[in-house]
């Protein structure tokens, strides 16, 4: 990041991710500002506009912020965007339900990009429902090529409609690498600028009651529109079953019924109604298919026309084209190779994470882990199982304060909220604030690992580090606290595992508020791949007693090696010794966290003397 | 070639997949088919299971491989070849890099290595291809070679021209590592031909 990369003007072939394509389609449409807070599967789509000249870009502290930047340059009359995953958009509902009253100068799209089967999420919301709910055009491309056009259509709509405009991808279009033919940059019509335009941008009841007229008009004007959107396609073949889809559900429908007929809406709302009448007239069976919600189907069936929907297509996780055919059709294909038990692979934390040490120590103390979002949240799982409850963005701090307030002084020593750096500033500072000033004594610690790790290392504020590489103010995460009114704040090293259990155990005892922030620097970031000084951990194997301790940590390069009473007499061990530990070097980042939980000193640098 | 051809690469987080499956999708689509790569990012690569699909042809609808229809596998990791039996049918040719990376249930001593891998594929009727690319890449001075390797040994598959992978890895791989890549690329390519020969040889004989 922070270098420009040379762009093709014109017209030539590449092959780009959905998100990459949203990038290249934002340049071409010619955004001038784009706001996104990092979230799987969004994330890419600013780490690439960044590399594009001309376009400002940059990480806020959440989606709400992202969406107020965003509307503000509209309002400066450019071209800006938002991005988020499908969450984010909760977050940023707030200034989206009003934007749709005020209206846009500049054009203004949001992308949503959805998770459905949560690959990387805690929830698989539907968000065309946002585009219900805020009375907002949707358009959903279904792979890279149409996200790129989609995107420089959504702008058009935008300006022509005064409207903020959604755009809509899932995993298997923000994901997805698919051939994109580069375009040229267009310009906007709209002239940046300030103009004051209160009864526009004003939502004093009186202003928004106009405005909220103007919004139901505009709506019409959109309803008609969509009847003649060419992206609005009917493809005839055979009668006998149609199909009404859209977004990455067409694909599978072309992949699991090449002949049939097909109305694809690359506009999922408004709706064509006389388009899907027409269709719907012109075919024997109508079906639906789409992900999750049945939210195309509602609507034909509000028509009151007959089809086939959820009843036979899934309404939970991702749908390909051996589902789509097997729910229609009801041939279940049967694989030639059933699945084979085998051991699980389960995603980890990584070897050497400063994190793990910190879950080590408070399971052991047996509290309620109130958790959040993060790498961190890999901690739920064994053998740590250190996380009791995870949300949403934040949502640590407010859960632990309110059981807390629900138990009172007999929760004292018992809760714990456990929350992320980058998730502290995108929404954990309110749920501080709350402790403070409704009196609580809730213990927070903060894991600061100077990155947003999960999303793959984004610099966040507290990082001072901007998303083009430039460094700046640092939020001091330290002095925040302080000022807001914690008067027990620590900072420790978390790989001291001894010094932080003590810090934790002495503050959540205590009966006032206290942050403990953890801080080290994820062992992923180039400064730490790169460090020189990386100890290897070793096992002395004839110290061993395998008694497991070490293996209690989750770190992947502990490893147990079994024994045979037979192998174990004849390395010396016991009989009755079960196994040993050993450490894998290729593994090992020399964290140092496993050493002192030996009792009998097995585990020592590589090459020091054991003393 | 009218027909999808359909490749899936699977292993390990933090293997090279998704590098080995971009470069495998440019040599494609510069070799003048349509493509659709699909993988997933976030949580699944915290050293998790990982799977990408790869799909050529004409035109290329669904970004997804169903059950059964994978043309080629490339297990970057011995067993997660087992996981994904599913998408095989008795014609998939399987490379599969025998390489082990310990899943935590079976460090941590909770679960214990499938130790016939191989002959549970091979009993199956599936056409396997070992390839021990972590030591192959380890005697090259660069374990991180591991997928250029792979990439290798699934180009002697395609009909692809030599050069049109070895012009992507050149346009894609930095300067400082490009010729340890390249190198890699041609020893797993020489791997798997010489193994394919071997394989018509057997099948001539008897």
């Amino acid at each position: 990041m922070g270098k420009m990369k040379a762009r093709a003007a014109v017209e030539k072939k590449v092959l780009l991710s959905g998100n990459e394509a949203i990038a290249r389609g934002a340049y071409e449409a010619g955004v001038k500002v784009a706001s996104a807070y990092p979230g799987t599967p969004s994330t890419e789509i600013l780490e690439n506009l960044c590399t594009y000249e001309g376009v400002y870009t940059e990480w806020a502290p959440n989606e709400k912020v992202a969406l107020e930047v965003a509307l503000g340059a509209s309002f400066a009359g450019v071209r800006s965007l938002a991005a988020m995953k499908h969450v984010g958009l909760n977050v940023a509902a707030d200034p989206l339900f009003t934007a749709a009253y005020t209206g846009v100068r500049g054009g203004l799209v949001i992308v949503t990009a959805d998770d459905p089967e949560m690959h990387s999420s805690q929830n698989e919301q539907d968000n065309r429902n946002y585009a219900f709910a805020a009375k907002v055009p949707m358009l959903e491309p279904a792979d890279a090529a149409e996200a790129k056009e989609f995107l420089k259509i959504a702008y058009r709509i935008s300006e022509e409609f005064d409207t903020p405009v959604l755009l809509r991808t899932t995993t298997r279009v923000a994901h997805v690498k698919g051939i994109v033919t580069t375009g040229s940059v267009e310009t906007s019509s709209v002239k940046p600028g300030i103009e004051k335009m209160p009864e526009k941008f004003v939502m004093l009841p009186s202003n928004a009651r106009k405005r909220r007229v103007e919004l139901e008009k505009r709506m019409a004007r959109l309803r008609e529109f969509a009847e003649t959107f060419p992206e609005n396609r009917m493809g005839w073949g055979d009668r006998g079953k149609g199909f009404i889809t859209s977004s990455v559900s067409y694909l599978y429908v072309k992949e699991a019924f090449p002949e049939a007929s097909l109305l694809k809406l690359g506009m999922v709302y408004p709706f064509p109604e006389k388009m899907i009448r027409d269709f719907a007239s012109k075919v024997e069976e109508l079906y639906i298919v789409e992900e999750l919600d049945p939210f195309i189907e509602l609507h034909v069936k509000a028509m009151g026309i007959r089809c086939k929907g959820k009843d036979v297509i899934p309404s939970m996780g991702e749908l390909n084209s051996h589902i789509v055919r097997k729910a229609i059709t009801g041939e279940a294909t049967k694989p030639q190779f059933e699945l084979v038990p085998i051991p699980l692979r389960p995603p980890n934390l990584c070897p050497g994470c400063p994190h793990r040490g910190i879950f080590y120590g408070l399971s052991k103390l047996g509290v309620f882990i109130a958790g959040d979002i993060g790498c961190y949240t890999l901690a739920a799982l064994k053998p740590l199982s250190a996380m009791d409850s995870c949300i949403c963005m934040g949502a640590s701090i407010g859960t632990a304060f309110g059981m807390e307030k629900a138990l009172g002084k007999d929760s004292l020593g018992k809760i714990v909220a456990v929350i992320g750096d980058s998730t502290f500033i995108h929404s954990g500072i309110t749920g501080l604030i709350d402790i403070v000033y409704n009196k609580g004594f809730s213990t927070v610690i903060i894991l600061d690992n100077r990155t947003t790790g999960m999303t793959g290392h984004q610099p966040n504020p507290s990082t001072g580090v901007t998303i083009t590489g430039d460094t700046g103010t640092g939020i001091d995460i330290e002095a925040l606290c302080r000022a807001i009114g914690i008067r027990h704040v620590y900072t420790v090293n978390p790989n001291d595992i001894e010094a932080t259990q003590k810090i934790v155990k002495q503050e959540i005892e205590r009966s006032e508020p206290s942050v403990i922030i953890t801080k080290a620097p994820c062992v992923l970031l180039p400064e730490m791949k790169k460090r020189k000084d990386k100890k290897l951990y070793i096992v002395i194997p004839e110290k061993c007693t395998g008694c497991r301790t070490c293996l209690k940590l989750g770190c992947p390069a502990i490893e147990w090696a079994p024994l045979t009473p037979e192998e174990a007499k004849k390395l010396g061990y016991k009989e009755t010794q079960k196994g040993y530990s050993r450490i894998n070097a290729a593994l090992c980042d020399g964290c140092g966290q496993c050493a002192p939980l030996c009792k009998f000193k097995a585990i020592i640098v590589a090459g020091e003397d054991n003393g | 070639m009218d027909k999808t051809a359909n490749i899936l690469l699977c292993g390990v987080g933090g293997q090279g997949i998704l590098l080995a499956s971009e470069i495998i999708s440019s040599a494609l689509m510069n070799a003048g088919y349509d493509v659709k790569q699909s993988e997933v990012h976030g949580m699944a690569q915290r050293g998790g299971s990982v799977i990408s699909h790869i799909r050529f042809g004409k035109k290329v609808y669904s970004p997804l491989i169903e059950p059964g229809s994978a043309d080629i596998v490339v297990s970057f990791e011995m067993l997660e070849a087992l996981r994904y039996l599913p998408y095989m049918n008795k014609k998939t040719r399987v490379i599969v890099n025998t390489q082990k990376i310990l899943p935590a249930p079976v460090a941590t001593g909770i679960d214990t290595y499938p130790q016939d891998i191989l002959d549970r594929l091979r009993q199956r009727g599936l056409a396997v291809f070992p390839v021990d690319a972590f030591e192959t890449a380890k005697s090259m001075g660069e374990t991180r070679a591991v997928n250029m390797i792979l990439v290798g040994a699934l180009s002697a598959f395609l009909s692809l021209d030599e050069k049109v992978f070895l012009q992507v890895i050149t346009g894609r791989i930095p300067e400082k590592i490009r010729k340890v890549n390249t190198e890699a690329f041609i020893k797993g390519r020489e791997t798997v031909s010489a193994l394919q020969k071997k394989k018509t040889k057997q099948l001539r004989s008897n």
